[in-house]
Order: C-alpha cells, then sequence, then structure tokens
C-alpha cells in the first residue's frame, strides 16, 4: 500500500510529461509535413531548419 | 522528374507579364517589407525535389526563403522587396511548374488541432483510468479501490470538460434545433455515466464507470479525428489545383500609366489591357484590337469566338491571340462569373435536404434508447423500491447501449472510402456525398471539357517535306489557339528560326523561315488559290502554296465510351445537357449513343432541367466542368468535376476527379455502392451487440469490466469490418466488360466558326 502511494502519482507524473511532450511538439509543426519529414533526413544540409521550422520565421533574414 | 503525375501541370501561368502582380497580390505581408506566398508545385515527391526546389529558389534574387511541404506538395516563399520575384518562371526553370493556389486564407486549420488536442487528452486519462481499473476489476481492497476511484475521477474530469465538449456542442445545437443526432445519446450517456460514477466514489461505492466514459470518448475522437483529416486533405488538394480566375488585371490608366489592380477594385469604365494567355476578368466590350477567345469554359462552346472592337466579353473567356483592350461595364460582383454564384445559391437543393445517414439512424436510436433506460427503471423501482439500485440499472442501460460502435459505423467506412477514391484519382469534399452518389438513377454530363477534351486531337498531317512539319510545329507552339496547341504537341521543332511572327486573329499565325513566308491557318488565307480545293480546313502554305495539311477531330476524353457503357450497364440512365451548338453536340452524343441530350442551354436552363428531373423523383449526378455549369453542379443531387474545371465548379461539386480519361466516374459509383454495404452491415452489426447486451444490462448484471469489454470489442469489431473495403478489382469490372464494344470512335471536327 504504501509503495502506491510514490508509485502512483509518479505514473501519472510520467503519462502527463508524455501528454506535455505531445501537445508541445504538436505546437511546433512537427505535424504539418510528415511525408516530408521522412524525405529530408536524406538531405545533408539544413541542420539548423531541421524539425517543421514555422513558416512565420524567415530563414536567412536572421 | 515525371513521377506522381496524378495532377494536372498543364495551363501553365508563366510567361505571362501580369505573373508576377498576381503573385505580389497573392501574398501576404509579414512586416519588414517581408512577403509570404504559397504556391502549389505537383511535381515534388522526394528529398531530391525538396533540394533542387529548395537550393533553387534560394538563388534568385529577392527570395529570402523557401520551404518546401511534401505532404500539401507546396512551397512556401518568403520574398522581400516591392514586387514579386519571377517565382513560377524560376520554378518553371527548375524543372517543377507550380501555381498560385486556390484562396489562401485559413492556412492552418484551427478545427483540426482542436480535434487532436482533445483526443490526445482523452487518451491519455482513458489509458491511465483503465490501468487504475485493472487493479480494481483483480479484486483491489476497499480502502485502495477507493483511492482509486478518486484518482480517475480526477482524471476523467478534464477528459469530459475537454475532450468531451465537442460531443456536447454538437449535441445542444441538435437539439435546440428541435432534431437530434448521434452526439446526443453519446452526451447524455457519458455525462451521466459519469454522474452516476462520481455519486458511487463519494459514497465509496463498488462500481465506477469512469473507464467506461472516457474510452468511449476517445473511440469516438479517432473516429472523428480520421474523418476530419481525410475532409481536409481533400480540401487542400482540391485548393492546390491551378486556378483559373484571375485575381487581378492590368489597368491603363488615362495618363499612360499600367497598374496591376486586384480584381475587387476594378470599376466599370476602366480600361484593362489583356496579354495573349490572360482572362477576362470582368464582363465589358472589346474597345480596341482583334483576337479570339477560347469560351470552353465560359460557356461550353467548342469554337474560339472571334472579337473585335465593340464585342461584348464575359468573365472567365480566355484570350487566345492578339492583345486586346477592353472597357469594363461592371464590377466582378456583379460579372457573369457572380451571377453564376448567384445562380448556385438559388440552385441549392437536394442536397440541403439530405440528412446523413448517421443522423438518421440516430432519430430511430436515441427514442428506442432512452425509453428503454426509463422504462427499465420504471420496473426495478416497481420491483425492488430502491432508488439507487434502479438509477444505477437504468444508467448502466445507457451506457451499455451508448452507440460507440454506431458512431463509428460510418465515419470510419467513409475515411476508407475516401482513401480508396484518393487512390483512384478522385477527392471527395464530405462523407455525405458517398452516402448521395450510391442512391443515383440519372447522370447528366456536360459536354465540353467533360465529355470531351479542351483540346482536339490532330488525326492525320501529311507534307511532302518533313521539314515542313517541323516548321508548322514550331509555329504553332507560339500560339495558344486550341488547334496550334495540338499541332505543336505532336511534332518536334528543334532547329526552326522563326522570325517575323505575326498571329492574325480568325485565320492564323504567319512566319518568315530562311527566305520563304510560312502561314499556319485557314485554307483560304495561307494559301493563294485556297478556296479552290474542298475540305481544307487547317493547312501550312509555303509562299502561298499548300506545303501541308491537317485534319483534327473533337477528341473524347479517354475512356469515355467505357465508362457512359459502364454507368448504363449499372442502370443509369444517362443524358447531356451542353451549352454549345447543336451541331458539334449531336455529334458527340452519338458518339457515346447519348439519346437523351440537349443543346444550346444556358446555366438557367441546365438548373431548370435538373429540377426538372428531381421533381419527377429522379435522383441526379451531374458532370461538369464549366463556369456555365457551376449552378447545375449546385442543383444537382450530387456533382464531379474534372480537375480542369473552373474553380467555381470544381468547388461547387462534390468529387473531383484528377485524371483524364472518365473511369472514375463508374469507380466512385462501384466505390460507393460498396462503401454503403459496409455502413449497413456494421448497422447489423452494432444493432446485434445491442440485442444481446441490452437484456444484461436490463437485468442488472452489467459491471463495470462487462461494459469495457463489450464497447472495445463491438468497436474494433466495426473498424475491422471497415478495412475490409476494397477498391481493385470490384471497381474496375464494370470498366473491362464493356471493352469488348468498339474502340475509340471519334467525330470530324468542323472547320472553326
Amino acid at each position: 500500500m504504501s509503495s502506491l502511494l510514490y508509485l502512483i502519482p509518479l505514473a501519472l507524473l510520467l503519462g502527463a510529461a508524455a501528454l506535455a511532450a505531445f501537445m508541445w511538439s504538436l505546437r511546433s509543426g512537427q505535424y504539418e509535413d510528415l511525408d516530408g519529414a521522412a524525405e529530408r533526413i536524406f538531405l545533408e544540409v539544413d541542420g539548423d531548419r531541421a524539425g517543421g521550422g514555422s513558416p512565420e520565421t524567415p530563414g536567412k533574414s536572421q | 522528374m515525371s513521377c506522381c503525375a496524378d495532377l494536372p501541370t498543364s495551363v501553365a501561368a508563366g510567361g505571362r507579364p501580369a505573373a508576377r502582380d498576381e503573385i505580389s497580390i497573392a501574398s501576404r505581408d509579414l512586416g519588414r517589407d517581408l512577403h509570404q506566398v504559397e504556391l502549389a508545385v505537383p511535381g515534388v515527391h522526394c528529398a531530391g525535389c525538396i533540394r533542387a526546389v529548395e537550393t533553387g529558389l534560394m538563388q534568385v534574387s529577392g527570395i529570402e526563403d523557401a520551404r518546401v511541404n511534401l505532404s500539401t506538395k507546396r512551397v512556401s516563399v518568403t520574398w522581400c522587396g516591392e514586387r514579386a520575384p519571377d517565382i513560377l518562371d524560376a520554378l518553371e526553370k527548375l524543372g517543377f511548374p507550380g501555381h498560385l493556389t486556390g484562396s489562401d486564407d485559413a492556412r492552418k486549420d484551427p478545427e483540426l488541432g482542436r480535434l487532436i488536442r482533445a483526443l490526445a487528452v482523452a487518451g491519455f486519462s482513458a489509458m491511465n483510468i483503465m490501468l487504475l481499473s485493472v487493479s480494481v476489476w483483480s479484486g483491489a481492497d476497499l480502502a485502495t479501490r477507493d483511492i482509486f476511484h478518486w484518482i480517475s475521477a480526477a482524471l476523467a474530469l478534464p477528459a469530459l470538460l475537454y475532450s468531451g465538449r465537442i460531443f456536447f456542442a454538437s449535441a445542444w445545437s441538435a437539439l435546440r434545433h428541435g432534431r437530434t443526432n448521434m452526439d446526443v445519446p453519446i452526451s447524455v450517456g457519458v455525462c451521466l455515466a459519469f454522474g452516476l460514477s462520481l455519486y458511487d466514489t463519494i459514497h465509496s461505492g463498488p462500481h465506477a464507470y469512469f473507464d467506461a466514459a472516457t474510452s468511449l470518448i476517445f473511440f469516438l475522437l479517432i473516429g472523428r479525428t480520421l474523418d476530419h483529416v481525410m475532409r481536409e486533405r481533400t480540401r487542400v488538394a482540391v485548393r492546390g489545383l491551378v486556378q483559373l480566375a484571375p485575381r487581378g488585371a492590368t489597368v491603363l490608366r488615362e495618363d499612360g500609366r499600367r497598374d496591376y489592380v486586384p480584381i475587387d477594385e476594378i470599376e466599370p469604365g476602366l480600361h484593362i489591357a489583356l496579354a495573349a494567355g490572360d482572362r477576362i476578368p470582368v464582363d465589358g466590350t472589346i474597345s480596341e484590337g482583334t483576337s479570339e477567345l477560347d469560351c470552353t469554359i465560359a460557356t461550353g462552346e467548342t469554337a474560339p469566338r472571334r472579337v473585335e472592337t465593340g464585342s461584348g466579353v464575359q468573365a472567365g473567356m480566355l484570350n487566345l491571340s492578339g492583345p486586346l483592350t477592353m472597357v469594363a461595364s461592371k464590377r466582378a460582383d456583379a460579372s457573369f462569373l457572380a451571377e453564376m454564384t448567384r445562380l448556385m445559391a438559388a440552385a441549392e437543393g437536394g442536397r440541403a435536404r439530405y440528412r446523413r445517414l448517421a443522423d438518421r439512424a440516430a432519430a430511430l436510436y436515441s427514442p428506442v434508447v432512452h425509453a428503454t433506460a426509463a422504462l427499465t427503471f420504471l420496473g426495478w423501482m416497481l420491483a425492488v423500491g430502491d432508488w439507487h439500485t434502479a438509477i444505477t440499472v437504468a444508467i448502466a442501460v445507457l451506457i451499455i447501449t451508448c452507440p460507440c460502435a454506431l458512431g463509428l459505423a460510418v465515419p470510419i467506412v467513409q475515411v476508407m472510402a475516401a482513401r480508396r477514391l484518393f487512390e483512384n484519382g478522385v477527392l471527395v469534399k464530405d462523407g455525405s456525398a458517398i452516402e448521395r452518389i450510391a442512391e443515383i438513377d440519372t447522370a447528366v454530363f456536360d459536354k465540353t471539357g467533360t465529355l470531351t477534351l479542351a483540346q482536339p486531337r490532330l488525326v492525320s498531317k501529311d507534307a511532302s517535306d518533313p521539314h515542313d512539319l517541323a516548321v508548322a510545329s514550331a509555329i504553332a507552339g507560339l500560339s495558344r489557339h486550341p488547334l496550334s496547341r495540338s499541332i505543336a504537341a505532336d511534332g518536334a521543332a528543334a532547329g526552326i528560326v522563326l522570325s517575323d511572327v505575326v498571329e492574325h486573329p480568325g485565320l492564323g499565325i504567319e512566319a518568315r523561315v530562311a527566305d520563304s513566308v510560312y502561314r499556319l491557318g485557314r485554307a483560304e488565307w495561307a494559301l493563294a488559290n485556297g478556296t479552290l480545293e474542298p475540305n481544307l480546313n487547317t493547312v501550312l502554305g509555303r509562299d502561298g502554296r499548300l506545303a501541308g495539311r491537317f485534319t483534327f477531330e473533337i477528341a473524347l476524353r479517354p475512356r469515355a465510351v467505357d465508362a457512359i457503357d459502364a454507368l448504363r450497364k449499372a442502370g443509369l440512365h444517362v443524358a447531356m445537357l451542353s451549352g454549345d451548338a447543336p451541331g458539334p453536340a449531336s455529334e458527340v452524343a452519338e458518339a457515346l449513343d447519348i439519346e437523351d441530350f440537349a443543346a444550346s442551354l444556358l446555366p438557367a436552363e441546365k438548373v431548370a432541367r435538373l429540377q426538372t428531373m428531381a421533381a419527377d423523383g429522379r435522383k441526379v449526378l451531374m458532370v461538369g466542368d464549366g463556369i456555365n455549369d457551376a449552378p447545375a453542379l449546385a442543383a444537382a443531387y450530387v456533382s464531379m468535376a474534372p480537375s480542369t474545371a473552373a474553380d467555381i465548379g470544381r468547388n461547387a461539386a462534390d468529387f473531383v476527379f484528377l485524371r483524364d480519361g472518365l473511369e472514375p466516374i463508374p469507380t466512385t459509383l462501384a466505390i460507393a455502392h460498396e462503401a454503403g454495404r459496409l455502413v449497413r452491415q456494421n448497422f447489423a452489426l452494432a444493432v446485434g451487440y445491442n440485442a444481446i447486451a441490452l437484456p444484461i444490462a436490463i437485468a442488472g448484471l452489467v459491471t463495470p469490466l462487462i461494459a469495457a469489454l463489450a464497447m472495445s470489442f463491438s468497436s474494433i469489431l466495426v473498424v475491422a469490418n471497415a478495412l475490409r473495403l476494397k477498391s481493385g478489382e470490384l471497381a474496375r469490372r464494370p470498366v473491362s466488360t464493356a471493352k469488348t464494344r468498339t474502340g475509340p470512335r471519334q467525330v470530324a471536327l468542323e472547320p472553326a466558326e
């Protein structure tokens, strides 16, 4: 019984962390171009641009 | 790169001087002198294409950033400065022709984000509650059980409030309008299950249905999200097709300036310059110049119309040969196009009255379920006399009959059907269209652009000297006239140097090669003695002597005969309504064995004919492409348009097919029938499951474990059944049996005019 006192909150915390991670990835636009993400691993350059940066951020000008 | 040839890449917008201004108008202002525009690039399909397009565009001066989205086949370009760089030309040179996409207002779809977030929350709650429930089911001691129930309640509350409101909102809006839909029994069941469980938790009762309530929301949200993804994909694909309506026009000011003005700001009385290849933006009158107009999209006429000073023109026609100046007589919102939009709004009938299958099922289902629950409550009150027991059993009835499987039965089949249709090159706007097309008994076709291709087919060319043929191809390549395009598409014109090229509207093109003068066009103009010989339509004349002759015919869409036959075999009545002259219309009708046809119809007359058919109780599929067909497409019970159709027609149609041939029509019909069969099976499964579960629930024997098992099992069964939907053999069979008929039959094309 006493082990439940920390195991259950721990389990819920992990679940909530996963949920938060999913929400973050959704918000940062990582699901906008799934086909493109699959193909882009074959491109050598673009290290800083990988991960579907939102089109609102202009690239070179920064 | 020539793969991924699903989307048509013709009708290039490149090369027109107005293209850059059009891009400027379509761009979004990002501030700091930066602008962003989205272009459809149907040709990209792999990492190599992505890099070619992105690095290629970045090298164009003025372009700050380019980012390809492979899923939507679009490139988002950020540019700086006053006027957009010529992105279309740059893409053309890279080998990936692109075009501007349709209205780019809501680029991101807020509804999808909401659904996915709701799905994530519901999934998180359902998984954790299920985990806790397993230990309760396997006999946790009293104190642990109560703690677990409390934790479950805390987890279920956000799922109910955040994820459940999608159903509550829809149920509430249905009830407020005096209707009922599938969301009503779902909402009632979920809320009561939560309320009862909360009550039992507070009083440390043995049973709590938090797991059933949250997993119900989770399963149903999966179906709903898939349904939304399918419709969104279609919407994006349709908007990505080549847009035919111009966004603006070059206005000639009185002081000689030329301004590119957005179409909404064109006022009557303004003078507008039209280069060859421009579409007429608003209704008006030609004030200067002679040319030919392609009216196929606007009125359905095959033969180009010759215009000169004083001729009236309608928005949507395409200027083929010479530069023109026109005076606008109406604003864009009063032009031909807007008139069609008004006709469409007035015509929309059969579709608005149609009630979705799921809603009709719900209308039967919810009264039965709610009455059963009420009777159960009364029965237990009479038999036992205990409030709590009676309510518990009644709510258990509601939970077990909660239409989880029923809520998934229709959308999951339609998602599968939409996917099969997509594989066959057909985009479907929404699920109700799949239900409606399965019911049709009549198919009505437009002629120009729907049964026939816009471009005539070159059947024979003969010339004594192959060099002359190459010259003809080279000359034809400079013109936008449909006959020239056919000649140019047919031959190679390498190494020919043309000079002094002049296009004479309505007659042909003249050009000089070395020291000969070639004329390609009408015989009486191109030849010195052209009228002497009969049956000469389009010829190539060298210094006035006959050098080559060309014969054309109206090109039916590929496999049109087979497709029409397949529809007839499926028991449909086939008819044709054309806006073209009776001559060409009857020829096409004859070639396709269509007895029921009418020609020279105005858009309103097409609508009237469809309404007469509807009044006779017929359910009509309308297939059309022109601006003049748009009202008819809206008036029909269900409608289809080819991807080459006018924007307004594509938006009005329920289905858009991307291939050249007509075989998608019988394929769609076959898939819709198969989908209808699977939906009925799914309904039978869901109802059968309820018939077994209901007596158990009424008897008061349902525990949370049974409820959770029954619900998951029935949902999985329904989804698995939907996955059986096939596209292949079943869909193709009607077409292949029709192959035994005659080969492609063609019609000789009358000389232009």
